[in-house]
């Protein structure tokens, strides 16, 4: 229908110029506006936060709103890790959890995943069928029974239960990645080294880990994204602000603002800004690991 | 030294018949049946973390969910009645409910759908397609708290710049969003697109889109089809089965909504984004009614695979694998 009146048009030019030829200018101007409005709505927000957290409390309730503080205050994100909230010490939390759950679902995974994708045992197919169902599966149903064991154990405010469970397996979906990468590897690799006399674990750390680099990276990236972020874990164990973690921290701030009837807003979004700065930064250096990790497990899945 | 010991069971099976351990591991030989020890022994982390904080506790909340259950003491077995009293007798059993299916029925179609049409203009030749990808990607990588925390300065309604901006192009009365009872749940449903659209679901959409071979669409060229017939009858029969996949992780995604509710709204203003999963939360975890809530969790889980049993079930009939 459109070609119609755009082969008209083409008439006009001198050589004559297929429909297609006319109508790729216009597509490209088109996807071009398309992708700019998008990179407004992506970006408004970020830019919105990142202006918040530099603008005094006055400036954060100026009605009409204000887009840029006058002068930005740097200084908030100073003082920010000086009020009565322990902001800081969540940060710390946040990285010392982070790290042993990295570690764990790291190193257990690929024992596991070596496990299920070089070694032949009884059960061995049944068994990794039900680590793909536990995917299925709502946290929900195992929250509450997980927590009766924790608080049994009395570890309900420590930070035990975020990390200790990582280090059995790291959970399904670390394992099946693993998995996934360890069968692409030659096994000639694996049967040249039992016969120059190595055991399975030299094998599995001296020739297999070496070459799982690119895969660790990807699932370090999103361990660390899906540890940082986690928010349900942290709510239900821990009750005391100097346990807290950067999510339940944040928002706990949110919650209560201020600090001795005085306004804290533009403090929350230094935090908040704080929260996410990390996270974007590790993405932005590794984004090729984690592309990778997410389209392997998109296309396989 | 442990290869030794695992080794020595072994030794038995060279004499013919087979070792008790051989049988126990389904091997045929010494060397099948150490190695076939060494599998399991790697694998033991997992065994004891599927036993220990899967198998037991799926177990136990089964149970829980017949009893009254407080932590402190010990359970009270009251037979079905969590269950009677989930479907008839909690007026925030059916609502929540209700209310986590519209959020899912609006979320779903606009960030799977927005995904789609992000990864299709990515995939274009375009100049700075990475640059853009990585910005689209960033609301993702947000932690669902600060999500929440920004959007809700964002909406407010006298001060946040949404407002600013609808009152500057002529609307005099915008929206509440998420104070007002009438737009808190599409307020939710809005910050959670806003941050899934450019995320993992675009991702797995500009690999299933980068996998659809040329010479269909050279073939749909010289047959004269334009962008829309090529899009039509070429990309998106190509892409079904990765449309298929990322809608069942939508629907599981959306089926467990909790974060940014939880933190914008408090499930509030008057119980308008009370999802089910802010339900079982406040009934487990702020009223201590552990058997309850483990009834309520596995009916999610129950509505869960059934919705899973379906999109399987019935994608047989539009999801297209090739050479299948």
């Amino acid at each position: 229908m459109a070609q119609g009146s755009l082969t008209q048009d083409t008439q006009l030019h001198r050589a004559p110029v297929s429909p297609q030829r006319v109508m790729q200018p216009i597509v490209r101007a088109l996807t071009y506006a398309t992708i700019f409005a998008l990179c407004v709505l992506f970006g408004f927000p970020l830019f919105w936060t990142a202006m918040s957290s530099l603008k005094t409390i006055p400036e954060m309730f100026a009605f009409p709103p204000i887009l840029v503080p006058a002068a930005p205050q740097w200084a908030n994100y100073w003082t920010v890790l000086n009020i009565d909230y322990p902001v800081g010490r969540w940060f710390v939390n946040s990285v010392l959890i982070v790290i042993l759950t990295s570690f764990g679902t790291l190193i257990t995974a690929s024992l596991v995943a070596y496990s299920f994708a070089r070694f032949e045992y009884r059960g061995r197919d049944i068994l990794f069928m039900i680590t793909l169902s536990t995917m299925m599966l709502p946290a929900q149903v195992t929250l509450i029974p997980q927590f009766v064991l924790f608080y049994k154990l009395g570890w309900v405010n420590t930070h035990l239960p975020l990390w200790v469970p990582h280090w059995f397996g790291g959970g399904a979906f670390a394992i099946f990645l693993m998995r996934q990468f360890f069968l692409t590897l030659p096994r000639d690799l694996d049967e040249a080294a039992l016969i120059d006399g190595a055991g399975y674990f030299r094998i599995f750390w001296s020739i297999l880990m070496p070459l799982c680099k690119p895969v660790l990276a990807t699932l370090a990236i999103i361990t660390i994204i899906a540890s940082w972020s986690d928010f349900l874990g942290p709510l239900i164990y821990l009750n005391t602000p100097e346990k807290f973690t950067v999510s339940v921290g944040l928002q706990f701030f949110n919650a209560v603002p201020e600090v001795g009837g005085e306004p804290m807003q533009h403090l929350l979004m230094a935090a908040c800004v704080m929260s996410m700065v990390p996270i974007i930064l590790m993405f932005f250096f590794g984004q090729r690991f984690f592309v990778q990790g997410i389209v392997m497990s998109g296309i396989k899945g | 030294m442990a290869v030794a010991e695992s080794g020595a069971p072994a030794q038995g099976a060279t004499n013919g018949n087979l070792s008790l351990l051989s049988r126990l591991v389904g091997a045929q030989t010494p060397f099948q049946t150490k190695r076939a020890v060494w599998g399991y022994v790697y694998a033991a982390p997992w065994i004891l973390g599927l036993i220990i904080f899967w198998g037991g506790p799926i177990l136990a909340s089964f149970y829980f969910g017949f009893t009254e259950y407080a932590v402190i003491g010990s359970p009270r077995f009251t037979g079905l009645s969590n269950y009677i009293r989930a479907f008839s007798g909690d007026e925030l059993f059916w609502p929540s409910l209700g209310r986590t299916f519209t959020f899912a029925g609006m979320y779903i179609p606009f960030a799977v759908g927005g995904a789609l049409i992000l990864a299709v203009l990515l995939n274009q030749k375009l100049f700075g397609t990475t640059v853009f990808r990585t910005l689209f990607f960033v609301p993702h990588l947000i932690p669902a708290v600060a999500l929440a925390v920004l959007w809700t300065f964002l909406l407010a309604p006298r001060v946040g710049p949404v407002n600013e901006f609808l009152r500057s192009i002529g609307i005099s009365d915008p929206p509440g969003w998420l104070a007002s009872r009438d737009s808190a749940l599409a307020s939710v449903t809005m910050i959670n697109v806003w941050a899934a659209m450019g995320g993992n679901t675009m991702l797995i959409f500009l690999a299933g889109l980068q996998g659809v071979p040329q010479e269909l669409y050279d073939a749909a060229s010289i047959d004269g089809g334009g962008a829309w017939a090529k899009f039509r009858h070429v990309t998106l029969p190509m892409l079904t089965p990765t449309i298929f996949f990322n809608v069942v992780l939508a629907v599981i995604g959306a089926l467990k909504v909790f974060t940014t509710a939880w933190v914008a709204t408090q499930g509030g203003p008057s119980y308008a984004t009370w999802f089910f999963a802010l339900h079982i939360y406040f009934q487990a975890f702020q009223y201590f009614r552990l058997g309850y809530g483990s009834a309520l969790a596995w009916v999610l889980a129950a509505v869960l695979m059934f919705f899973t049993w379906v999109q399987v079930r019935y994608s047989r009939r539009w999801v297209h694998y090739e050479g299948g």
